[in-house]
């Protein structure tokens, strides 16, 4: 644990992710007060893309913010074109992360090859930045199949619409971890309307318990559905709930790439050193729609969306890069081309003609499917048979 | 129904959001919440422009937390009021499982009956929508199972509007299954003579749905047993069937509990041939029910066992392949075809 004091930071003793208990914490006042989020978000990049001093997180470097830079430029392409394709009929339905890609990267990247990712549906561009593939993150959404990657092979959940059930499995997968003495980080993730189940608490009371290498990362869009923040909760901030399970809470800037990578990577490396679960809020904004089935002129004005338009994520962080010279023409260019080729590769998949197996619908209810599932697929089988005749 | 001069087009949606102000109208206890039931109106538009004419009191947002919709409901209900909740989508209602068997269902019998709960739960159900996972499930047969709740699933624009504010008035908890393939079906309505029903003598004047099925189309040859999103189906089916020289009675059960075994019964002894239809998995279900009470009361009626034709055992299909799964036309009539008529 650090002795400065961050000027943010009222009554507390340092930042609270550097504070390392080895156990759960115990509840003397030096305990509570570790745990206290900062007064106001880390911001290390303003919206005009400058630096912000803080003396708690340090600025990632230039390399590490132009590789998370070049994600954010495909982030945002990827919901232009899930978009684009939910027009066109080739998806059923697409929550856009369009001005949350700054959360979604820095959640991707933060993690290592072992490490866990608990997405939501909202989280595509999180899914697709730790690499699983466009198409088959998008078969979900499709609508071919409820799911269209092995969890497996990047250690990536199937994407969650039940709110906040996949932060118990979140939980469980870093206790297994923990059990088999495993080096695993788990990345849980939800929205501020998901904070109000009863399963989110249960979550993070079950990972402060068991001291679980857990860290809850909540995207407060400001939104569920209609239904402003306002409604969902009256705490001072969602990282305020943290200090009631007896972990840490922190705020962050939902739209400052920079402070998204050194408050989850400072998480991340406290769970991972044996710090237990910490609670992250990002503060940022929902641009569109919940989803294209939704019409949110019904709810909130236009202003509104417009006074978060400056505090875009891309654009600060182009102007910062611009700034040091790190970003240039051409890499901008190239960044471009690699958003554009991910594109394209959407369109090619979801424009393509998927040939669906209806007896896939038998194949994978139970190991060994039951007598009856037998007969049912069975009388499926005969009677597209007669159809075809 | 026979045009008046007051009828009007109505879709099943509007014919909901009319009884729920209506019924707000009539008695002041009624309170509607659930998520984005507010200024949005609800995913479906049902309560649209509630909170505009009566007031964020009676109806409004709660976080998004249906066990906490539906404990505080039984509390509400509890205290001298008539909530009436809303249910995101089918498969969202179950984080409030636990309060609905184990308190919304049991508290006026543990209570011996001092405490009653008339809440009524509205569930989005059901699929056809082309919904992705979890917005599509049929899950009546929980709440039919369960002893003390009320289940029904109204599948006319008429019933939408009657059933809904007979729930609200009844004595006990309604679980109000919306089929969400039908919230944009229309039908010519005359609403001024419905409403009027409502008026001083209540539900009693109107005549009760609730433990009452209704004769669909009339038949003899068969009868179809079915209620809900299938109920449609099975009417398109008797009439393919007519055109084939096959006369098919279709029932709409729409009260699920109560059941009204005296309707069901007396058409199937008459027609001496039945099928249920239904788009839950048909493994323990209420169409399984429904086979077994037609079976203990029709036997000696019966020129063929009963058949089925329901989801299959498995999760609700992704879009796509939902079409293998549904009830069809065809799958309908192919299983009144095995019904042994060369036996006849
Ligand atoms: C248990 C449950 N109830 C309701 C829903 C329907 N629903 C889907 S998204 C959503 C809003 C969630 O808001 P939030 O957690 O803030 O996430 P966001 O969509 O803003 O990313 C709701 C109510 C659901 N998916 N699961
Ligand atoms: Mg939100």
């Amino acid at each position: 644990m650090t002795t400065s004091t961050g000027k943010n930071r009222k009554g507390s003793t340092g930042n609270p992710l550097d504070h390392m208990p080895r156990t759960a914490p115990d509840s003397s006042r030096a305990a509570e007060s570790f745990m206290l989020p900062q007064t106001a978000p880390v911001q290390l990049v303003d919206p005009d893309g400058r630096h912000v001093h803080n003396d708690m997180y340090p600025l990632p470097d230039g390399r590490q913010l132009l590789t998370a830079y070049r994600q954010l430029v495909i982030g945002r392409r990827v919901n232009d074109q899930a978009n684009a394709l939910v027009r066109q009929g080739r998806m059923a339905v697409y929550p856009s992360s369009h001005g949350q890609e700054a959360c979604q990267v820095a959640a991707a990247l933060t993690l290592g090859d072992g490490d866990w990712l608990f997405p939501t549906y909202r989280d595509t561009v999180a899914v697709m930045a730790r690499g699983v593939d466009p198409i088959q993150t998008l078969t979900l959404l499709r609508g071919d199949w409820h799911g269209g990657y092995d969890p497996y092979e990047h250690k990536v959940s199937i994407q969650a619409t039940p709110l906040a059930t996949q932060l118990l499995h979140a939980v469980g997968v870093a206790h297994a971890a923990k059990l088999k003495g495993e080096n695993t980080v788990v990345m849980a993730m939800c929205g501020d309307g998901a904070t109000s189940e009863g399963d989110f608490h249960e979550a993070l009371n079950f990972a402060a318990v068991f001291h679980l290498p857990v860290v809850f990362f909540v995207q407060n869009n400001q939104y569920a559905i209609s239904v402003p923040l306002k409604h969902q909760s009256v705490a001072p901030s969602l990282a305020h709930k943290a200090i009631g399970y007896g972990m840490p809470g922190e705020r962050v800037d939902g739209n400052d790439l920079a402070a998204l990578l050194g408050v989850l990577g400072k998480g991340v490396d406290r769970a991972r050193a044996g710090g237990g679960p910490v609670l992250v809020e990002a503060h940022t904004y929902r641009m569109q729609s919940h989803t294209n089935a939704d019409d949110a002129t019904r709810y909130r004005t236009d202003e509104e969306v417009q006074a978060w338009l400056p505090k875009d994520p891309i654009i600060r962080m182009r102007s910062y890069l611009s700034g040091l010279h790190l970003l240039t023409e051409e890499l901008e260019q190239e960044f471009a081309g690699d958003a554009e080729q991910v594109a394209a590769r959407m369109r090619d998949g979801l424009n393509a003609e998927v040939q669906v197996d209806p007896e896939d619908l038998f194949r994978f209810v139970y190991t060994n499917p039951t007598p009856q599932l037998r007969e049912q697929a069975a009388k499926l089988r005969d009677e597209l048979s007669r159809e075809s005749l | 129904m026979t045009a008046t001069t007051t009828s009007t087009t109505l879709t099943f949606a509007k014919a909901l959001n009319t009884a729920l102000a209506d019924e707000m109208e009539a008695d002041p206890t009624v309170v509607v919440f659930g998520e984005d039931v507010g200024p949005l109106g609800g995913v479906f538009r049902i309560t649209d422009g509630l909170t505009k004419r009566f007031g964020e009191e009676r109806c409004f947002d709660t976080p998004l937390a249906e066990s906490g919709i539906m404990g505080m409901a039984v509390g509400m209900a509890m205290n001298g009021l008539r909530p009436v909740v809303e249910m995101q989508f089918d498969a969202f209602a179950y984080p409030a499982f636990e309060q609905v068997v184990s308190h919304v269902a049991k508290m006026p019998n543990r209570t011996r009956g001092k405490v009653k709960l008339p809440m009524v739960i509205r569930i989005p159900y059901a699929g056809g929508i082309g919904g992705v996972e979890h917005h599509c499930d049929s899950s009546e047969s929980y709440y039919a199972h369960t002893p003390g709740l009320t289940v029904v699933a109204p599948a006319t624009v008429q019933d939408a509007y009657t059933m809904l504010r007979e729930s609200i008035r009844h004595p006990d908890p309604v679980v109000f299954l919306e089929p969400k393939k039908l919230y944009w079906s229309k039908d010519e309505v005359d609403l001024p003579a419905l409403q009027a029903r409502w008026g001083a003598g209540g539900a009693a004047a109107a005549g009760p749905r609730i433990g009452r099925a209704v004769v669909a189309r009339e038949g003899s040859d068969a009868t179809l047993i079915t209620y809900g999103p299938s109920v449609p189906t099975a009417l398109q089916a008797a009439e393919a069937a007519a055109a084939e020289g096959r006369s098919l009675e279709v029932i709409d059960v729409r009260s699920l509990v109560p059941f009204d075994d005296e309707t069901v019964t007396a058409s199937v002894r008459k027609t001496g041939r039945a099928v249920v239809i239904a788009e839950a998995p048909g493994f323990a279900s209420v169409a399984s029910e429904i086979v077994a009470r037609v079976q203990e009361r029709c036997f000696h009626s019966l020129a063929a066992p009963v058949l089925r034709v329901t989801g299959f055992d498995i999760p609700y299909p992704a879009p796509k392949l939902e079409q293998y799964y549904l009830p069809s036309v065809d799958r309908i009539l192919d299983t009144v075809d095995e019904l042994q008529w060369e036996e006849a």
